[in-house]
């Protein structure tokens, strides 16, 4: 086992070429009837497997240009071998996100005078991504830069470069079509300073078998620096990037050391028209959200332990997939092979799979994210999701028995509180949302309740009157 | 001044009950110089506003039931310490024969508790609940008890040498791996912002005349950051960023200041300070640990002996000298002669 350093790694969403992962994909669950909208455009999707220093990186490319065209610039910091570098199923990445989603769920009232309450069903489903690709060559030249090494990987060319200055290898980039943005040599220039490579990646024509879709590539690497490089993505004036971050390891959730890790707000209920715009829901709650950290933070959007998810927005990774994906220690513990020193780390009885996985959600650009992400490892296992409730309401003679009345009132005042927190979660204007709703029929008149009724105050309904 | 009259103003109807005729000058005045009396009020009010700021602001936040159990832990420690320098005390007594003080333990449990400090405690309960994060409440209670047993143990001619929070913390982060760990970047802008002014004004409104040492460190350590961000050519951004961090400012304004644990020399302080700075700084390059200057300070503890005897001064002591005239928590071990130095 010789141990290569190889980078902490990562990507960047140079843009020409393009970094990125399926950002329809991601959000897949959301679109039940629409599933191929983007929602989030050229997001990246990154993989981090980590157990002590032992990392597995898997990025995921949303690219959907000109083959040619597609690129990728990674600082790494150590030159890796051949067998470190990995391309895999794109399935498993979009599998993970399905898995990690923002979920709907869905509940339906029983008729009031039967007073049962049954639960009905959840929600997720997903989409599928799309890329490109064709050629693309390369020029040996003097401008101080080093081939450290050069590695046919799947339908990849990759190259691992070493430099004096920043300029000779953005020269050498450009000169090979890597197509690098003004202003990034102060970047480049500070990662060279670091001592550190760039693992670059272009697709081969020849090797790829034409499918629409370029697979991610893998790097395993073992290093004590837990971070994720994504200056070179905020060198494009692009605007902001947008970053999911999938950790794995087997000691609970990850979080950013260097920025603040905020939950997204979960569990509320919602009206029932966010049904068929999720999609939009989520897009906005997340774009408000965002404003209201001024832009700052790094949302957990899901934290939970492998081995089950309830309700499943889509099943949990196989072991299979999660050896894929890079999780290294799984078999580790029967073999008596190398394992980290044992540590008292809290884990609950035998489990199916031990890894815990986080889904970690950044908007960033240079100016709110001036620095790369550093993460940590907790010892955190405790579950969280990001779930919305829709509540259908029992439909029926509301002046059947009094349960049905007071059914039908409480009906109102529920709406209201929906229509509240909707509000509050995406700055979506109250008025626009109670008419959308009423459009609906879920409005006092609907359910045949005299309009606004006063809210009692709670003296009133202390002694029932 | 304002702040207390603004507290008074919220106290005084109650006030009044039982001091009608004083007017509210005198009420305010008299607040504060209670709360003056002793450095530690200062720090325990900032503290807890510091507290209040991440339980409201972060997810991921200092929580009640872990500041109580650290509290637990370090107060049983600091019980069963001050019982056991109360001992010693009495058994130095007999042996010496002087009897002319009278032995405190006649007054029975008050007299084995004797300077009982639960101010330092609860100091070191409220520095562990903001900083350290752990996926049990045992870390909390066992950081407590290891910092305050510590602080009774590990001393070198009457001071102890590790600050309680520091060592409390990078113990069971040491034990625990990632059971345990140190959540430095988990407060947002705003409430940086907030928690650096209170722990400023605390600083500078206690008698503690540490700040030499905050500012030093402080100092050196933006100088480190602002120097590397200078040499990479990174965007000044980066070192400002970086400056915001919750640890950082618990452990400038908190930690590092602690007069007990740190060279009684302005100057000592100063090299001391500087040289801790430097191997955050370093330990956050090369190592990449997440809250170096704990592990800094902890590691370069063992240093403020040796710049106590290069440098000595007068020890500083918690409540001024016309208030009591007890040492308070330290083995009479501390009171032995000044060591003499020869200069050239």
């Amino acid at each position: 086992m010789t141990l290569k350093h190889l980078a902490g790694a990562c990507a960047l969403g140079l843009t020409s070429f393009a970094l990125s992962a399926p950002a329809a994909s991601a959000f897949c669950g959301f679109y039940v009837a629409k599933a191929d909208t983007d929602l989030f455009n050229d997001a990246s999707k990154v993989v981090l497997v980590r157990d002590d220093e032992r990392t597995v990186i898997t990025m995921a490319s949303d690219y959907r240009g000109e083959a040619s065209e597609f690129a990728m610039v990674v600082p790494v910091v150590d030159i890796p071998e051949r067998e470190q570098i990995n391309v895999a199923n794109p399935a498993l990445v979009d599998h993970l996100d399905e898995y990690t989603a923002p979920r709907l769920v869905e509940y339906y009232d029983e008729n009031p005078c039967e007073m049962r309450y049954r639960r009905m069903e959840s929600v997720a489903m997903s989409a599928p991504p799309q890329p490109m690709m064709e050629e693309a060559e390369m020029d040996a030249d003097d401008l101080g830069v080093t081939i450290e090494a050069e590695y046919e990987v799947g339908e990849y060319d990759i190259l691992i470069l070493s430099a004096e200055e920043s300029d000779g290898l953005i020269t050498w980039l450009n000169q090979n079509e890597y197509r690098i943005p003004d202003g990034a040599e102060e970047v480049v220039g500070a990662y060279l300073k670091r001592g550190m490579k760039f693992f670059v990646a272009k697709v081969n024509l020849e090797r790829h078998d034409g499918s629409s879709m370029l697979r991610p590539i893998q790097v395993a690497y073992e290093d004590d620096d837990f971070m994720l490089p994504i200056r070179l993505g905020t060198v494009n004036a692009e605007g902001k990037q947008e970053l999911f971050v999938f950790a794995i390891t087997r000691k609970g959730r990850v979080e950013t050391t260097n920025y603040k890790t905020v939950k997204l707000p979960s569990n509320m209920d919602v009206p029932i028209f966010v049904k068929d715009e999720f999609g939009e829901f989520y897009k906005a709650m997340f774009e408000h959200q965002t404003e209201k950290e001024n832009g700052k933070a790094v949302f957990m959007e899901y934290a939970w332990d492998m081995s089950w998810c309830d309700p499943c927005a889509a099943n949990p990774l196989s072991r299979s997939e999660l050896r894929e994906l890079g999780v290294m220690w799984l078999d580790e513990g029967q073999q008596g092979d190398i394992q980290p020193m044992p540590r008292p780390g809290i884990r609950p009885g035998p489990q199916p799979v031990d890894a815990f996985v986080t889904r970690l959600h950044v908007r960033y650009d240079g100016q709110s994210f001036p620095e790369d992400l550093n993460f940590q490892v907790t010892g955190d296992r405790e579950n969280y999701q990001g779930r919305y409730v829709l509540r259908h309401p029992w439909r029926g003679d509301y002046g059947q028995c009094e349960e049905a009345g007071q059914y039908a009132e409480t009906l109102v005042s529920r709406w209201d509180e929906e229509a509240e927190s909707l509000a509050r979660l995406t700055g979506w204007e109250l008025a626009e949302i109670k008419q959308k709703m009423a459009d609906g029929g879920f409005s006092a008149s609907a359910v045949g309740v005299s309009e606004p009724k006063p809210k009692k105050n709670w003296w009133q309904r202390l002694w029932g009157n | 001044m304002s702040r207390n009259c603004k507290f008074y103003a919220l106290i005084r109807p109650h006030l009044m009950c039982f001091l009608p005729g004083m007017g509210v000058r005198t009420h305010a005045v008299g607040l504060f110089k209670a709360i003056n009396r002793d450095a530690r009020h200062w720090q325990i009010l900032a503290l807890f506003g510091l507290f209040c700021i991440s339980f409201t602001t972060s997810d991921f936040s200092a929580r009640p039931l872990a500041l109580i159990a650290a509290i637990i832990g370090a107060t049983s420690a600091q019980l069963a310490g001050t019982v056991w320098v109360n001992a010693r005390k009495e058994e130095r007594r007999a042996k010496s024969g002087s009897y002319w003080r009278g032995s405190s333990l006649e007054a029975g449990a008050v007299g084995w508790l004797a300077d009982f400090q639960w101010k330092s405690a609860l100091i070191t309960s409220l520095s562990l609940s903001i900083l350290l994060r752990a996926s049990s409440l045992w870390f909390w209670l066992a950081a407590g008890f290891i910092a305050i047993s510590a602080k009774f143990l590990i001393r070198y001619r009457g001071k102890h040498i590790f600050n309680p929070a520091c060592i409390g913390i990078v113990t069971v982060s040491l034990i625990g791996g990632s059971a345990a760990w140190v959540s430095p970047g988990q407060w947002g802008q705003a409430p940086i912002f907030a928690a650096f002014a209170i722990g400023f004004a605390a600083l500078v409104l206690s008698s503690a005349k540490r700040l030499d040492i905050a500012l030093g460190f402080l100092i050196g350590f933006a100088a480190m950051l602002f120097g590397r961000a200078f040499y990479l050519g990174d965007p000044m951004a980066i070192p400002i960023h970086q400056m915001q961090s919750g640890a950082l400012l618990v452990f400038a304004f908190f930690m590092i200041t602690d007069p007990r644990s740190t060279p009684d020399s302005r100057l000592a302080r100063l090299l001391f300070a500087f040289a801790v700075s430097a191997l955050a700084a370093w330990l956050s390059w090369e190592h990449h640990i997440r809250g170096p200057m704990l592990y800094a300070l902890a590691g370069l503890a063992l240093l403020t002996p040796v710049l106590d005897r290069v440098l000595p001064a007068r020890r500083f002591e918690w409540i001024s000298k016309k208030e009591t005239s007890d040492d308070p928590e330290t083995p009479r071990g501390g009171l032995r002669p000044r060591p003499h130095i020869v200069r050239a």
